[in-house]
């Protein structure tokens, strides 16, 4: 299960960097950026998993009653989510302006700056 | 370089990378593992704070810089796409028509808006009770506002979203986390982001501290720098005339 | 460690640290709600006050650091009984030195842009500065940070703006396209170091880097935990720092963001953020790898000499080559970037000491020499070092101010440049007696490179050469002027603030007092001890070490800097007065430049090729 968990995590990145390496529309790039991303999710929740615990929220049960999985990790993984939204942000806003300068947005066609 | 020495030399890097977290995995405690020596002693934190959602504790008490820092960012993505998706000179704009909307589809998103904005309201203030807070009630609360734009066109987001404000919206309440971090050094042996306020009873809604007043400040920061964002995107979708590019 | 008395907030670590993120951060909120309210003058004024009394923060922190680190936690969550979950701030003088640079220099850049932009959106007209504010608590929080996490939060901070303001010049094609494969390769560098950050957390369970190097160290000790995670870790988190500080192979996006980014931002990029990534990769691997069971001495430094190197010799030979004033210079940059690598990988006081001035100095030069460009730009709508031949006649101080920045570059005493060069250099023959021979030729190519351009733009020298460039090149041309009206003489502020820039870098070099200060950041940044100590709030960290590493001016090392200026203006008249011959000396590196095609999919295939190439040299190499 453990190395099932980081062959998940290995795939799902380098899909991503694949899909990047690969691509001929870069709205697909920016795509694969964000699944790469993804895959640092996966890591994250499933270093903080206790087997049998649950969520670390205690609205609804008393404390020390059950385990509960690691917040920590949790709160990485949202700090993480919200910087992979702005910079997906970012860069779709440039990809819009490349389309619009350019006319068109392969990367084989962008030849700019070269040399 | 060409398709195939990319794919070549990709395929070769792929195999070390995979390599290593396999290695890595391997050698690292099992998935479910019992042993959290920094989870636990958040946990422990949290409820010393009165705190029900330890994540919550962690985002905005123990690890307040870190969520300080990701508001920044998302702050800086939103001046970004303000900046970056601009009209510029010699482009024009267009008037957006009124599209035909089903009566059926009006009624659902007449419904549907309250409905999102109170959910996105109890998610905010229910932060350091609940799962959720400040970002992911101010993601409910701006697609709460765009319901306008999904159920109904483009003209009536125009006229319920009142796009000045929520900009300066946004930035005062980026300001307001930082500002508020400042007020932990009014405290004894004071530090920056320091919680400060009466930490009350455990699971009231005014408890935790200062954690439900960084959860209102990032809601409204999330809800308003989403709507901006997309506020851009459509403006460059709908308003801006189609161009064959330089 | 608790004092009786608490310290005044001016010499406490506890409010100057934050303060040092938290004041330009509330200056972006304030400048973006307000700016479009306020007239163009209360809004420079307000950004300028704001961005001092950052650097006052900056410069009594910096004061607090001459004995050793000092550090504090946030939130009030200090250390028990060695465990704590709050995040740590820590500076020694290496650390409160970058911070203090960054202010310095983006002061210098606000007032440059007093006069500088009539910046779009005029709805919107606080945006700039407030970018400009975010980029400098993202650089501040990154070079203060004690936290690994933290540091990525910072890291992507300091990215987004700076996304964000290199693609500024929407209206043109280029920007657009150069911001986005900075955006790109950055944001994936940094998902690589965040799997790297969770194996960590998931060996020792820990984030902060003092904690992680403490844990890893005892758990060697007690031979649990193994080496991979780690071995790992240290390669996916110095890549993202790599990528930062542009070392080859990760270095294609410099030189594209840089041709197109505004004349301000790339003064920021060259002058600190890119050093900040050879900061980070010193820093971390001091901190977390240094110890038992981290990854040995040798192996870090053989790693960072060769690629640093490597980067030196790219960047020079693709430096020469460039007619692009712009990416000249960022090419330059680069090859700067390698060397201070070489002098941080050497894990000496000294090394560290000179690598430290260097990249002090050379920030004065490198934005001075980025103001001139952005007054050619202004002048003549163009940085074609071919195509503006004998334009710059019209600005001689301008072009007195290039050259001497050339000359600088390529280590004229008594630059700073020149003082870090040679000590860099004198602890770099302690490890292989050839490196300074490198050092020279590197520094004499980008100086050269430079002095020739002033020579051809600002005095005409030479014959006016064809417009035409063999392969595939930038030229340059056509780049829409930044300013207002390109027939007014160039507004003093950009003037006074080159030539206070290049006056920094040269004091450096001439006042010992302030050198010295600033090389006991070479001895701090290699105490690992001192750094973990005061973290941990253990006694004695204040101690640092026995003695701080030589600062002065040795004969060898003054010979061995007149000897690359020499031949860098030898090379640059070479290049001028006989340009047939210049000209055959570039088909060897055409294949190099061809290498550097502006396409995202290469880029990111090199990020993997050097990712893959770093773990094994760690996990082969003993």
């Amino acid at each position: 299960m453990t190395l099932l968990w980081y062959a998940a995590t290995a795939w799902i990145f380098l899909s991503g960097v694949r899909g990047l390496t690969r691509s001929r529309n870069l709205v697909q790039a920016v795509g694969c950026l964000a699944v790469a991303q993804s895959s640092t999710y996966v890591l994250l929740l499933g270093i903080g998993y206790r087997s049998g615990a649950t969520a670390p929220v205690f609205g609804d049960m008393a404390p020390g009653s059950r385990p509960v999985v690691d917040p920590v990790v949790q709160a990485l993984a949202l700090t993480d989510v919200v910087v992979g939204a702005t910079v997906t942000a970012l860069l779709l806003a440039l990809v819009i302006q490349i389309r619009k300068r350019h006319g068109t947005v392969d990367p084989d066609e962008l030849t700019g700056l070269c040399g | 370089m060409t398709r195939a020495a990319r794919a070549a030399l990709f395929w070769v890097s792929a195999a070390a990378i995979a390599a290593g977290l396999l290695w890595s995995g391997l050698a690292l405690p099992r998935i479910g593992t019992a042993d959290h020596p920094y989870g636990s002693r958040a946990v422990a934190a949290s409820l010393a704070r009165r705190t029900a959602n330890a994540v919550s504790s962690v985002n905005f008490d123990q690890r307040a810089l870190d969520t300080l820092g990701e508001e920044s960012i998302l702050f800086a993505a939103v001046l970004g796409s303000v900046v970056l998706l601009r009209q510029v000179r010699g482009e024009r704009r267009t008037h957006a028509r009124a599209g035909y909307v089903l009566p059926a589809t009006r009624l659902l998103g007449l419904g549907l808006a309250p409905v999102t904005a109170v959910t996105g309201v109890y998610v905010v203030a229910h932060g350091a009770l609940t799962p959720g807070g400040g970002f992911q009630g101010g993601v409910v609360l701006a697609t709460g506002l765009h319901v306008a734009y999904v159920a109904l066109d483009y003209r009536a987001l125009r006229r319920v979203r009142p796009l000045a404000v929520l900009e300066v919206a946004e930035a005062l309440a980026a300001g307001a986390f930082a500002a508020l971090g400042l007020l932990g050094f009014t405290a004894a042996a004071g530090s920056y982001l320091r919680n400060v306020l009466p930490l009350g009873t455990f699971n009231d809604l005014v408890s935790a501290g200062l954690v439900p007043a960084f959860n209102t400040a990032v809601g409204v920061e999330v809800a308003s720098g989403i709507s901006v964002v997309l506020s851009q995107f459509l403006f460059q979708a709908v308003e801006m005339e189609e161009t064959d590019g330089a | 460690m608790r004092l009786s008395a608490a310290p005044a907030p001016w010499s406490d670590p506890a409010v100057l640290l934050p303060l040092g993120i938290a004041v330009p951060l509330l200056g972006a909120a304030f400048m973006a709600a307000a700016g479009r309210h306020m007239p163009r003058v209360v809004m420079d004024a307000l950004t300028t006050a704001l961005t001092a009394v950052t650097v006052v923060d900056l410069v009594l922190l910096w004061r607090l650091t001459g004995s050793g680190t000092v550090s504090a936690f946030m939130g009030g969550w200090s250390m028990r009984r060695g465990e704590s979950v709050g995040i740590v701030l820590a500076a020694d003088r290496a650390g409160s030195g970058m911070a203090l640079l960054v202010a310095l220099l983006v002061l210098a850049v606000i007032v440059y842009s007093w006069r500088y932009f009539d910046e779009p959106p005029r709805s919107h007209r606080g945006t700039f500065p407030a970018l400009l504010l975010l980029f400098e608590a993202g650089m501040t929080g990154f070079s203060l940070t004690g936290d690994l996490f933290d540091a990525f939060v910072f890291f992507e901070l300091m990215g987004t703006a700076a996304v964000a303001l290199t693609g500024f010049r929407v209206e043109d094609p280029r920007p657009v396209q150069g911001a986005l494969i900075f955006g790109v390769i950055n944001a994936l560098a940094a998902y690589g170091a965040l799997l790297g950050i969770g194996l960590l957390y998931a060996r020792t369970g820990e984030l902060g880097m003092a904690q992680i190097g403490a844990r890893i160290a005892e758990q060697s000790q007690a031979h649990t935990g193994s080496r991979a995670p780690v071995v790992v870790a240290f390669v996916l988190v110095s890549t993202a720092f790599l990528v930062k500080a542009a070392i080859a192979p990760f270095h294609f996006w410099l030189a594209d963001a840089h041709a197109v980014a505004p004349t301000p931002v790339c003064m920021l990029l060259s002058g600190v953020m890119v050093e900040l990534g050879g900061y980070g990769v010193a820093r971390v691997y001091e901190t977390v790898f240094s110890g038992p069971g981290g990854v040995p001495h040798a192996v870090f430094t053989g790693m960072m000499v060769t690629i640093g190197l490597l980067t030196g010799v790219v960047g020079a030979l693709m430096c020469w080559q460039q007619r692009h004033l712009k990416r000249l210079l960022a090419f330059s940059s680069l090859a700067h970037s390698g060397l201070f690598l070489v002098g941080l990988g050497l894990l000496s006081p000294d090394g560290s000491a000179g690598a430290l001035l260097w990249i002090a100095g050379h920030a004065g030069v490198k934005a001075a020499l980025f103001a001139v460009t952005g007054m050619l730009l202004d002048r003549h709508g163009s940085v074609d070092e071919l195509g503006l031949h004998g334009r710059g006649r019209d600005l001689p101080a301008a072009g007195v101010l290039f050259a001497l920045g050339g000359l600088a570059l390529a280590g004229l005493p008594p630059f700073g440049t020149a003082l870090g060069k040679a000590l860099t250099e004198e602890a770099a023959a302690e490890r292989q007696a050839w490196l300074p021979v490198v050092f020279v030729l590197v520094s004499a190519l980008t100086g050269g490179a430079v002095l020739r351009a002033a020579l051809r733009v600002f005095a005409g020298a030479g014959e006016c050469p064809p417009s035409e460039g063999a392969g595939p090149e930038t030229t340059g041309e056509g780049e829409e002027p930044e300013v207002r009206d390109p027939r007014r003489p160039v507004p003093r502020p950009m003037q006074a603030v080159a030539w206070l820039l290049l006056a920094g870098s040269a004091v450096i070099g001439l006042v010992p007092a302030l050198a010295e200060r600033i090389a006991r950041g070479g001895a701090q940044v290699t105490d690992r001890l001192g750094y973990l100590g005061s973290v941990f709030g253990t006694a004695g960290h204040g101690a640092g070490p026995a003695e701080a590493p030589a600062a002065g001016w040795t004969t060898s090392g003054v010979l061995l800097d007149l000897l690359s200026a020499l031949l860098a203006a030898a090379l640059a008249a070479g290049a001028v007065y006989r340009p047939e011959r210049a000209r055959a000396l570039s088909a060897p590196v055409a294949p190099l430049r061809r290498l550097h095609s502006g396409h995202l999919g290469d880029y990111v295939v090199w990020w993997g090729v050097g990712v893959a190439a770093l773990l094994a040299w760690v996990t082969l190499a003993r």
